[in-house]
């Protein structure tokens, strides 16, 4: 559908963008002041209206307790994961935070969780798409770290569905770069992605064959990236400023902001230069100067960016290769500028490491890509599919608080496993399973990612039940759950009760809540219902094809309801969400009379032992006639 | 619509073949020969998947050529557009898809999942052993096979003695030479066990649905050994390694 515009957007720790398919080509859709990066930075002005990107810059200096960057680093993350970033970034948490309860950031003096702090990124990118297409833009696939864990991704898909947005697909960041790389070039090979970014580490290795881009193996840290480094000098230069004048600005967020600014101003042009100075005006009319070269420099980021090998040899040995093996090397995220990281990955895969594209655009340019293959491709996207790979194991706790690892890391997904349990008390309803993702051999030390009570088991001697869980990571690497009493054969109830991460009922007062913001959203929103209703009756249809009832209706009612199908079907996307309710209540209406087919067919199956004739089915238009057999073909 | 229970009575599980639910064309194991359509899921093993029968000799570069196309037509990316149904089966079918693929490219993987469905419970047994173990706070017994006993005594006695070494902080580069000696021939150890394995798959392979319990069973009992014998050095180099790096 030429209406249905599929957006890919790099959701950053530092820049965020937002890309589309342009004939045949991925390209970034700028911002209103011409910028393809718009900064992940949110504030609130005074008038408490949430100001994104290079507007909400001035903020972070100015009044720093009202705006907020790098909330990458907090998605999906409870208050206990976070205390390190607590001693290097200006967080400002809500006061009343429970325990276990998701993180609220203070902006003012108002609160809001990491995902919504990033709906309000996406949101700007949605708009700059808007203003660029001249229409509304509703669909998309957002990248997140390879080695992002579920709680993350949930968490950025929350961010997605809190601004309104249809996230299609979460693609893993190197592997949406490789697409964008091996766009142009569809040989064969084996690629490694080396991705640095403001706040994530990844290193992905793809076996690339006739289109396919099949991941072998996949490592990181989703806590090291050019924040660290930023970190580090900012440390130094505070340390300095407290040598050298006997002055404490550790907790004033003006000066930190202010130091920031000039060490990263530092590090970006140490790229280039041999030697820069850090130059910072402090309050009172006093300055802080000092030079930096880039040996010295080297030296203190060495630690840093030493902490990328562990992950790449690991990736290279779970994809059992050497790094002979490895035909090309490719760099993504801005990090990857700095020389001394481009000869560490050099001496580490013993080759140059690729540098074609923009670092900083990369990932967004193959979110376009997926966009495209999506949205049913293109000439240059034909053939082309992404196989990705679970990048932590999935477990579940078994005596002893040990982990029982279930799907095994690098595992391509889709992937599934099922496990059986039973109970260990006669009568026993309920059987609680901890799920858990890493590598560790402690429970205690993964990541507890939900804890399920499998409930309403039939009441029977201990060790009778058997229950069958299944696990299934899909596209996303999302986890899905879902439970079986074999014996009865009774579906079981799962309660779900995540570690992390915000229930649904959160999620939609946090759309509504969104909405509030502008007017003009109010449009949106009803496009968006429209859509969600269209969606429903859709599925609702397909199922009742597999009804009896449908062979039921005359070839004429089956006519006229494929044709509403494909109707509405090509109306969904539309932008008008009276055109979609049209379809909607059309094909309703032509849909009434297999719903009461269908309605009847579930009647008489209950009142199995009564023949047709004796079942009262009443009169009227209102009671069909089951047994009166439609005109076949 | 009225949401009425739908009993898709046009699509009996453990059929091979049946109907397309779209197009009402006869179709194949996992989409419709006719318009190319995703099918729900049927219960199979992951041989029967790939069409292929349970043999252990498998041609590996065919199976990878069938797993990308299977993949580049059930992969939920390709029913993206597609509905809610079709979307379910398509994620459900490519996670069987790719669950088949992982356990049949890998040769162990493969023997002991054959093993499974011939009625051996490898993992469990070791799985129960392991918790048992655990639950008592002692490590797990196994059972050296006999052939080992005097090299398991021998590494095991350098390996205490390697961790009394590291805690008093000395260092012995004989013996840690010896046991990276002992290391590569448990290595060699384990090819050789390989290389006897397949010659158990072609004996397997041989045998057909049609052989004589008798014979199933007993070439079946010497994979279940082999691997027995296989895991246990595999946890020995494990050990090694671990105390080598620690």
């Amino acid at each position: 559908m030429s209406s249905e515009r599929i957006v890919g957007i790099d959701l950053g720790t530092t820049n965020s963008l937002v890309a589309h398919m342009e004939g045949e080509t991925p390209v970034v859709i700028p911002g209103e002041d011409g910028a393809n990066l718009v900064p992940s930075v949110v504030a609130l002005d005074e008038n408490n209206q949430i100001i994104v990107g290079n507007a909400a810059r001035k903020y972070l200096i100015e009044t720093p307790e009202r705006s907020v960057y790098s909330i990458k680093r907090l998605m999906g993350r409870g208050i206990e994961d976070i205390q390190e970033e607590l001693k290097l970034f200006p967080f400002r948490l809500a006061e009343d935070l429970q325990p276990g309860e998701v993180l609220r950031i203070k902006l003012g003096d108002k609160t809001y969780t990491p995902p919504e702090i990033s709906a309000f990124i996406l949101r700007q990118l949605e708009r700059n798409a808007g203003r660029y297409f001249g229409t509304t833009v509703t669909k998309a696939v957002i990248t997140v770290p390879a080695y992002f864990n579920d709680a993350q991704r949930q968490a950025t898909k929350d961010a997605g569905r809190i601004a309104g947005l249809d996230v299609l697909r979460l693609v893993n960041e190197p592997t949406a770069a490789s697409l964008a790389y091996g766009l142009d070039k569809k040989k064969a090979g084996t690629v490694a992605v080396y991705d640095l970014g403001g706040g994530t580490f990844d290193i992905s290795i793809l076996k690339l064959r006739n289109g396919i881009f099949e991941v072998i193996a996949t490592n990181g840290d989703t806590h090291l990236g050019g924040d660290d480094i930023d970190n580090l000098l900012i440390t130094i230069a505070l340390d300095d400023i407290r040598g050298d004048m006997g002055l404490d600005f550790r907790r004033n967020g003006e000066v930190v902001q202010a130091i920031r600014k000039a060490v990263i101003e530092a590090k970006i042009q140490l790229s280039d230069r041999a030697k820069t100075n850090i130059i910072v005006d402090l309050p009172g009319g006093k300055g802080y100067e000092r030079e930096l070269l880039r040996e010295q420099f080297e030296q203190l980021i060495q630690p840093i960016i030493d902490r990328t090998v562990g992950p790449c040899r690991q990736a290279m040995k779970d994809a059992g290769l050497k790094p002979e093996q490895i035909d090309e090397v490719v760099l993504v995220g801005g990090s990857t500028r700095i020389p001394k990281v481009r000869s560490l990955v050099k001496d580490m895969f013993q080759r140059d490491p690729h540098i074609d594209l923009n670092p900083d655009e990369v990932v967004a340019l193959g979110a376009a890509v997926q966009a495209n293959i999506l949205a049913g491709g293109s000439i240059s996207t034909e053939n082309m599919l992404l196989l990705d790979v679970t990048p932590l194991s999935l477990g579940i706790e078994v005596a002893g608080g040990v982990t029982d690892k279930i799907i095994l890391r690098n595992s391509t997904i889709p992937a599934s496993a099922t496990q059986h349990y039973t109970t260990q008390v006669d009568g026993q309803k309920n059987v609680a399973i901890h799920v858990l993702q890493g590598e560790r051999e402690l429970a205690s030390d993964c990541r507890s990612l939900a804890r399920f009570d499998l409930k309403g088991i039939p009441p029977m001697a201990a060790g009778i039940p058997r229950i069958e869980v299944k696990f299934l990571i899909d596209a996303n690497g999302i986890l899905h759950v879902s439970a079986r009493e074999q014996r009865s054969g009774k579906e079981a109830e799962i309660v779900v009760q995540p570690s992390y991460g915000l229930t649904d009922e959160q999620v939609e007062s946090m759309i509504l809540d969104s909405f509030d913001y502008a007017e003009e959203d109010f449009r949106k929103r009803q496009v968006i219902e429209a859509r969600n209703e269209a969606g429903t009756i859709l599925a609702a249809l397909e199922k009742g094809r597999q009804n009896p009832a449908w062979q039921q209706l005359t070839s004429d009612e089956r006519k006229k309801i494929d044709k509403l199908e494909k109707a509405l079907r090509s109306v969904q996307g539309d932008e008008d969400y009276r055109s979609i309710r049209k379809g909607i209540d059309a094909l309703n209406q032509a849909t009434m009379h297999l719903a009461e087919l269908m309605m009847d067919t579930a009647v008489v199956s209950v009142l199995k032992g009564k023949t047709m004739d004796d079942t009262d089915i009443g009169e009227g238009p209102a009671a069909p006639h089951p047994v009166a057999r439609a005109d076949f073909e | 619509m009225a949401s009425a229970e739908s009993k898709s009575s046009l699509i009996l599980p453990g059929e091979a073949t049946s109907a397309c639910w779209s197009c009402g064309t006869m179709r194949a194991q996992h989409f419709c020969s006719a318009c190319g359509k995703v099918q729900p899921p049927v219960p199979v093993d992951y041989f029967t998947f790939f069409g292929l029968p349970r043999k252990l000799n498998i041609n590996l570069s065919g199976l990878e050529r069938e797993f990308y196309e299977l993949s580049r037509k059930l992969h939920p990316d390709v029913y993206a557009k597609a509905g809610k149904q079709e979307q379910q089966w398509s994620l459900e079918q490519s996670s069987l898809l790719n669950d088949a693929y992982r356990t049949l490219k890998d040769p162990i993987k493969r023997t002991q999942y054959l093993l499974r469905l011939e009625g051996v419970e490898l993992e469990e047994q070791s799985k129960s052993a392991t918790e048992k173990a655990r639950v008592k706070g002692d490590l797990k017994k196994q059972v050296v096979p006999p052939a080992l006993l005097e090299e398991v005594f021998e590494l095991n006695m350098q390996l205490e003695e390697l961790k009394a070494n590291k805690k008093l902080g000395e260092d012995d580069p004989g013996l840690v030479k010896e046991l990276q000696n002992h290391k590569s021939q448990l290595e060699n150890k384990q090819a050789t066990l390989f290389d006897e394995l397949k010659g158990y798959w072609t004996e397997w392979d041989k045998l057909g649905d049609a052989a004589p319990n008798e014979d199933r069973i007993a070439v079946r009992d010497k994979m279940v050994d082999l691997l027995n014998r296989r895991n246990y050095i595999r946890n020995l180099v494990r050990d090694v390694n671990d105390a080598l790096e620690s």
